[in-house]
């Protein structure tokens, strides 16, 4: 048998591709220039990760203020800027890149055979590129911050002194970090699926992370061109957005929500794409209606393109476009409820393990079925006109992201985390997490919903007093939900430091990823797999891929 | 029960698939066949030109707004821009696409010299094109045809066989400038992309089994150009 | 006026649109909580009934078309029933009737200016009558803006350079509260008010009362918005008074002191009657003239060392008002 291969410069770069990659290449130079999309996988989580601890800080400095009516901490020019800086952070810092660049970078290309993904230099770009992004974010936040609020609206945006063109051309680039991720997903797919990987076997997170990079690809772009105008309206006063100088104000919204609403399905698609595996895993068997699935995925995808103007219903915007905009919004809800019926459907028969992974897809069950049915009371034309730009909004987009996709990302960390280190995590503890983030975040966003429909606006650093019992309740909850979070770090530090060392496939689950080492070779095999059976074929496969390595107690209760 | 995985050894790279132990020094580990790589790389260099196309729509539509509201000004405005420079620029870089073009044909039968010759040429082009662009934005600033606050054609002293523009025409050159600004910056960048290819040529990676750096920096080139092609007439000739 | 349950979702109706809105709402949430409890019961049941027991294998995943085309299409007409109902809704919110009486409502950083048919202007609060269609035709000076009244179930965005309209038709007496609803900024520091204490203002603030009034009190409202506010002992306002009045109602206090330290825009204290230097180099007399276009056109004479950030209150006073600021200005010397 041939061992070595005789190349011109050694492809592998001096790093032996059997070894672990976590040591293959030692010193944090081996680390920063890495092109293995694992070790690119592990940058980009540790950086979302300080991400979500940065904007949930600003989340708690929130609820701190609005605990009492009128000043409690800051002054009302400060809280502005913490609310905006709160969501800019959480949705182009944290939750876009989050599930696709570090858990689909690591995951993905094993899932379906490669040894990487099509262009792994342009990986290592693409994280680059968001360092730099953020980089520009910081520096917009200690040079005097925005206070815009997310979605930067003209005129105020073009016309408050924050720094909103640093902010914004760090967006910019972090976009550009977003549409290579996405790229790089659609040639990995469509070029390097393993033999035998067809279509109807693909696991279904890697379906999600197609759709998602459809919509990165196509979506983002819009989003850049709108940053850019903006900033050059700010700049050079071209006027475009200015009513003053015969510009649009309304303009800027749609441009804005025509990437930004695509935008929430990249938040979502990728959470319900690792809920599909866990579901699948922990009820061990296959996820039910597996092409309806895969095809509301790409439904999604495609809807989501189609219905930005729901966020402009009182924008002044013509009666048919809001006409048009609210039918086509309900129809997208049809996909979400398919699936939603789908996972239930799996758990039928199933052999049901709670395991934290499991209670967070279960929470994300729970949670985002809350939060997508209080979409169709923004979807329902006349029901909006009272809702709109109160903290009803607020309340439904937090339970579909965070109790939706963050619920999914936290599940999906738990899950590979014994692929991604080699170590297992203390599984009573973390449960202890889970009760502590479950609790917590419904006592924060439930009170928020009454609040909203009884009429209290968002993004007000005061309040009339008639609304002061819910923000205390909300605002009790963020330190619960803190605490949550808080013990769960303490969980990931102490499974880093002194877990215990985990076998190739802890969950016995019959996804292709579980059938390498854990952690993974540098090239994730040894050679080319060739599948046979589908990802979720408990039925057809071996006791020795479902169990391999498995204390035998285990064993007996599993089957 | 049969596995997920059965291993075939002629299907890896790092067994060796082709059998005599001697792997194409361009090939990364990750793909099996350099067609295969190629296919990959033309492949991600399409979806890069869609996000680009999007982009750029993006323009178009806001163009296509305030044109309908306001098309006898924005024909006024149009009557500004120097029609010749323009058809210039246009020429020359349907020119260079066709000498892109050229160099990935070169380089397809490993012509190493013709292919430096060729990226040599179509730098030039974009060269001139810049060139001809710099005269085209010197004359709008003289005769204060500027976005926004910078707008002065309004103004007596910028009439223009007797006439001046109205001060809404700002919007016009508003547009303009982005969208021609936008299409410059892409420009220099298609330079430096043709730049990186010519460079990989000269230090003799090229050869005919392995041109992809060519052919997907003449695609990139290509689109750069088709964009051009639609804002000339949009720009120039219609109004 | 507000509900003291609170778990009421709604406040209190008190417009035409009130049963209808609130009808739907509680329409959707019930379904809505009928459809979470129908799911997350049967999924909370499946992990109950089917968690793992040792020797108990899980079975394979079976098809069922059936159910699955079941549960696309059911949905599909609950929620072409939800986008009609809705829809039809919103023609009603924004069909205003024929004889509806318009108010012009202008917004600004950060107050509200109400015009009424005879000219009478208010700041920050509403007055109008119970009964009868009215429609608010919205504008905004400087940035986006929202007009909200909760418990008419109506809002609409006043927008810089369009107009935009809604209407109600209130069926009861008493206050409620409006809010503005689009997000428009704060000042940077809180203003002193009169009595001392220090209050922000901003997006939060810009929020008052609407005042529904039976229809006997309608016309008295109407003719005394013309004339100068009165003591309670039945004295109308000296010129100065109600300058002095205007000076909180209308927020000029948000940027200009009467103290003499300076704040966003000048001081107003000891500028009447003495000379001015401006931002492009020339100096100017402070007087009747150059004040009443330093509120009209705020940007034409901008003070040296200030920024041309106010907004123009063309429009919100009546000449009475003008002169009455002036006035009050003019006692600062």
């Amino acid at each position: 048998m041939a061992t070595e291969v005789e190349h011109a410069a050694d492809p592998h770069g001096g790093i032996d591709p059997n070894e672990n990659y976590l040591i293959a290449g030692k010193g944090i130079w081996s680390w920063l220039s890495t092109l293995d999309h694992k070790r690119i996988g592990v940058m980009y989580l540790i950086s979302v990760i300080l991400a979500f601890f940065l904007g949930g800080m600003f989340a708690l400095l929130i609820r701190l203020e609005l605990l009492t009516p009128g000043r409690t901490i800051m002054g009302a020019a400060t809280y502005n800027r913490v609310f905006t800086l709160h969501g800019a952070i959480m949705v182009f810092l944290f939750i876009i890149p989050s599930i696709p660049a570090a858990m689909g970078n690591f995951v993905l290309p094993i899932m379906v055979g490669a040894k990487d993904v099509a262009f792994p230099r342009l990986n290592l770009m693409s994280f680059y590129i968001y360092v730099i992004g953020a980089i520009f974010c910081l520096f917009s936040i200690v040079s005097g911050a925005v206070d815009t609020g997310w979605t930067f609206y003209t005129p105020y945006s073009t016309t408050s002194s924050s720094s909103v063109v640093s902010m914004t051309l760090g967006v910019f680039i972090l976009g550009f970090s977003s549409i290579l991720t996405g790229l790089n997903f659609i040639v990995t797919i469509h070029k390097l699926r393993a033999p035998g990987l067809h279509w109807r076997r693909l696991p279904l997170f890697v379906w999600g992370m197609y759709a998602t990079s459809v919509i990165q690809v196509l979506a983002t772009p819009v989003l850049a061109i709108t940053l850019a105008l903006l900033a050059m309206e700010k700049v050079l006063g071209l006027g475009i957005f200015d009513a003053s100088l015969g510009g649009d104000p309304v303009l800027f919204q749609h441009f804005f929500w025509f990437y930004s609403h695509p935008a929430v399905y990249i938040m979502i698609v990728p959470g319900m794409a690792i809920v599909s595996e866990l579901f699948a895993t922990f009820s061990r068997r296959a996820v039910f209606g597996y092409f309806a699935i895969a095809m509301s995925s790409l439904g999604l995808a495609l809807l989501g393109f189609l219905v930005w103007g729901h966020h402009m219903f009182t924008s002044g915007q013509s009666e048919f476009a809001t006409m048009v905009f609210s039918g086509l919004t309900m129809l997208v809800a049809i996909p979400s409820g398919v699936k939603v019926f789908n996972w239930t459907a799996t758990l039928y028969k199933g052999s049901i393990w709670l395991t934290t992974p499991m209670l967070y897809a279960l929470s994300f069950l729970v949670l985002f079925t809350i939060g997508g049915l209080t979409g169709l009371f923004l979807g329902t034309l006349s029901v909006d006109i009272h809702l709109h730009d109160t903290y009803f909004v607020v309340a439904h987009f937090h339970y579909v992201m965070m109790g939706g996709t963050v619920m999914g990302f936290l599940g999906g960390l738990l899950y590979w985390w014994p692929k991604i280190t080699g170590k297992l995590y203390n599984e009573p503890a973390a449960k202890v997490s889970w009760a502590f983030i479950f609790v917590g975040f419904n006592a924060v966003f439930i009170a928020q919903f009454i609040m909203g429909s009884r009429g209290m606006p968002r993004r007000y650093y005061d309040y009339v007093p008639e609304f002061r019992p819910y923000h205390a309740f909300s605002t009790y909850g963020s330190w619960v939900l803190a605490v949550g979070f808080f013990i769960l770090a303490g969980v990931l530090i102490q499974s880093l430091l002194k877990g215990a060392k985990s076998p190739p496939n802890p969950w016995g689950s019959a996804g292709f990823e579980w059938n390498t080492s854990s952690p993974p070779i540098f090239s994730n095999f040894a050679e080319t797999p060739v599948i046979t059976r589908g990802p979720y074929d408990y039925h057809e496969a071996t006791e020795e891929e479902l169990f391999d390595g498995f204390p035998e107690d285990f064993k007996k209760t599993v089957s | 029960m049969s596995s997920a995985t059965t291993t075939e050894a002629s299907h890896s790279p790092v067994e060796g698939g082709h059998g005599h132990g001697q792997h194409a020094p361009f090939l990364a580990h990750h793909f099996d066949t350099p067609a295969h790589q190629f296919d990959s790389a033309k492949l991600g260099m399409w979806i890069f030109i869609a996000t680009e196309i999007l982009m750029f729509g993006g323009l178009f539509v806001a163009y296509g707004l305030f044109r309908g509201q306001e098309t006898e000004m924005f024909h006024q405005a149009h009557e500004r821009l120097d029609k010749i420079m323009g058809a210039v620029n246009t020429v020359v870089l349907l020119f260079s696409s066709l000498t892109a073009a050229l160099a990935v044909r070169q380089s397809q039968v490993g012509d190493r010299k013709g292919t430096t010759r060729w990226l040599i040429v179509t730098l030039l082009c974009a060269c001139i094109f810049l060139v001809v662009k710099f005269f085209e934005y010197q004359h709008k600033f003289h005769d204060g045809l500027l976005p926004g606050h910078y707008f002065t054609a309004h103004l007596a002293q910028h009439a223009h066989h007797g006439h001046v523009l109205p001060y809404r025409a700002h919007m016009f050159f508003a547009l303009y400038f982005m969208m021609t600004g936008l299409h410059g910056v892409h420009v220099l960048i298609g330079m430096g992309v043709l730049s990186w290819a010519l460079k990989r040529n000269l230090d003799g990676k090229i050869s005919s089994r392995y041109f992809t750096p060519i052919e997907i920096g003449a695609l990139y080139w290509h689109l750069v150009d088709l964009v051009w092609i639609y804002l000339f007439p949009l720009l120039y000739l219609v109004g | 006026m507000n509900s003291t349950d609170l778990m009421k979702q709604l406040p209190a109706q008190w417009s035409t649109f009130g049963p209808g809105y609130d009808w739907l709402f509680y329409f959707i949430y019930w379904m809505s909580v009928v459809l979470f409890v129908g799911i997350i019961g049967t999924a909370i049941y499946f992990v109950v009934k089917y968690r793992r027991q040792p020797g108990v294998k899980a079975e394979p995943t079976g098809h069922n078309l059936v159910m699955e085309l079941a549960w696309t299409v059911a949905p599909v007409v609950l929620l072409v029933l939800l986008f009609h109902w809705g829809f039809a809704g919103y023609v009603s919110l924004t069909t205003p009737p024929p004889d509806a009486m318009d108010i012009r409502v202008r917004a600004r950083k950060w107050s509200w200016d109400f015009e009424y048919p005879n000219g009478g202007h208010t700041a920050n609060e509403v007055t109008i009558p119970v009964n009868r269609p009215v429609r608010f035709v919205l504008s905004a000076e400087d940035v986006l803006h929202s007009m909200y009244i909760p418990a008419f179930r109506v809002k609409r965005d006043a927008v810089p350079g369009m107009y935009s309209t809604l209407w109600f038709q209130a069926t009861h007496t008493g206050d409620t509260r409006f809010f503005c609803a689009e997000y428009c900024g704060a000042a940077d520091e809180p203003v002193t008010q009169p009595d001392g204490t220090q209050r922000d203002t901003g997006h939060f603030s810009m929020n008052g009362l609407v005042h529904i009034v039976p229809q006997a009190r309608w016309s008295t409202f109407l003719e005394g918005i013309l004339r100068a506010p009165t003591h309670p002992d039945g004295r109308e306002f000296t010129a100065a008074e109600w300058g002095e009045q205007l000076y909180t109602q209308q927020n000029c206090n948000t940027c200009h002191s009467v103290n003499g330290s300076p704040m966003t825009g000048p001081t107003w204290q000891h500028i009447f009657g003495h000379e001015a230097a401006l931002a492009d180099g020339t100096r100017v007399m402070v007087d009747e003239n150059y004040l009443r276009r330093s509120i009209l056109e705020p940007n034409a004479q901008v003070v040296q060392g200030f920024n041309p950030v106010m907004p123009s209150y063309q429009g919100s006073l009546t000449d009475r008002q003008l002169d009455a600021l002036i006035a009050y200005i003019r006692s600062l010397r």
